[in-house]
């Protein structure tokens, strides 16, 4: 019952979490911008967050891509996104040293995935404050 | 939280550009040095950036791995009357290419305030994260 009270919270905590994830990643594709020979790294959001939440809705959700957990293995939980969803970022230009950061696409998307964590954290205080006053009844 | 490792990758990209920046400093300052205390001219030194993996897939910090000194000769004025001219009367100058660095220089302080940016921003939405749910 109280599963269902807080499955809306769930979502929106998925999502924020992965959010931190990708502004991390983004943070350190700018940190490297000038080391020689470093590879972009980029997130695929969308499958990212359509794996972290896909236990919710197990209809829609692919067959799992790794074998059964054996006796002793840690079953991966929902929401440890693994490096399979991370992917090299293609750069619109070659540089000489082989770095493959574009400086004006990591702002943008750093600019644009805060915009987003604030959002996602906005949602979530409205689903919090809700949820409090459905409690509260006033 | 994974958002505090921002902290620690802006952190290292930001002391290895400064660590950069000083070598520029170094560098622009005895652009016109002609003799070291060993008695060689002074040569021009560069920092080789390196990325240092961070705990966490994606997450890459930077460090300084060498500063390496610049091989290429220096550059030759003849000027007999100096003291420190040689037997054909050629001074040796320190081999620091002042417009190289200048471009170094900017680009090091870009990468600076690109980095102090990222720190800022992750800083506020933490901040703001603490406050959910009141």
């Amino acid at each position: 019952m109280l599963n269902r009270l807080t499955d809306t919270l769930n979502f929106q905590a998925q999502a924020l979490s992965l959010r931190a994830e990708r502004q991390r990643i983004l943070a350190s594709n700018i940190a490297n911008a000038d080391t020689p020979g470093y590879q972009a790294r980029e997130m695929d959001f969308a499958a990212a967050l359509r794996e972290a939440t896909g236990h919710a809705n197990p209809a829609a959700r692919p067959a799992p891509a790794q074998a059964a957990p054996r006796a002793g293995h840690l079953p991966l939980q929902p929401g440890e996104a693994g490096p399979t969803a991370l992917r090299y970022a293609t750069p619109s230009q070659t540089s000489l040293d082989d770095n493959s950061v574009d400086m004006d696409r990591e702002r943008a998307s750093f600019a644009d995935n805060a915009v987003h964590y604030e959002a996602t954290l906005r949602f979530l205080n409205g689903s919090v404050k809700t949820l409090t006053s459905a409690i509260t009844g006033q | 939280m994974s958002m505090l490792d921002i902290f620690q990758v802006s952190g290292s990209a930001i002391s290895a550009q400064s660590q950069r920046l000083n070598t520029v400093a170094s560098n622009l300052a005895n652009a016109d040095t002609v003799a070291g205390p060993d008695g060689q001219a002074y040569r021009a030194r560069q920092v080789v950036f390196q990325t240092l993996p961070m705990a966490g897939a994606g997450s890459a910090g930077v460090q300084v791995s060498t500063v390496r000194e610049d091989s290429s000769p220096g550059r030759r004025v003849h000027d007999p009357g100096h003291p420190q001219a040689d037997g054909e009367g050629y001074v040796t100058y320190s081999n620091v290419n002042s417009v190289e660095e200048m471009v170094n220089m900017i680009s090091a302080s870009r990468s600076y305030q690109n980095n102090v940016e990222v720190m800022n921003t992750a800083k506020s939405l933490l901040l703001k994260t603490l406050q959910m749910g009141q």
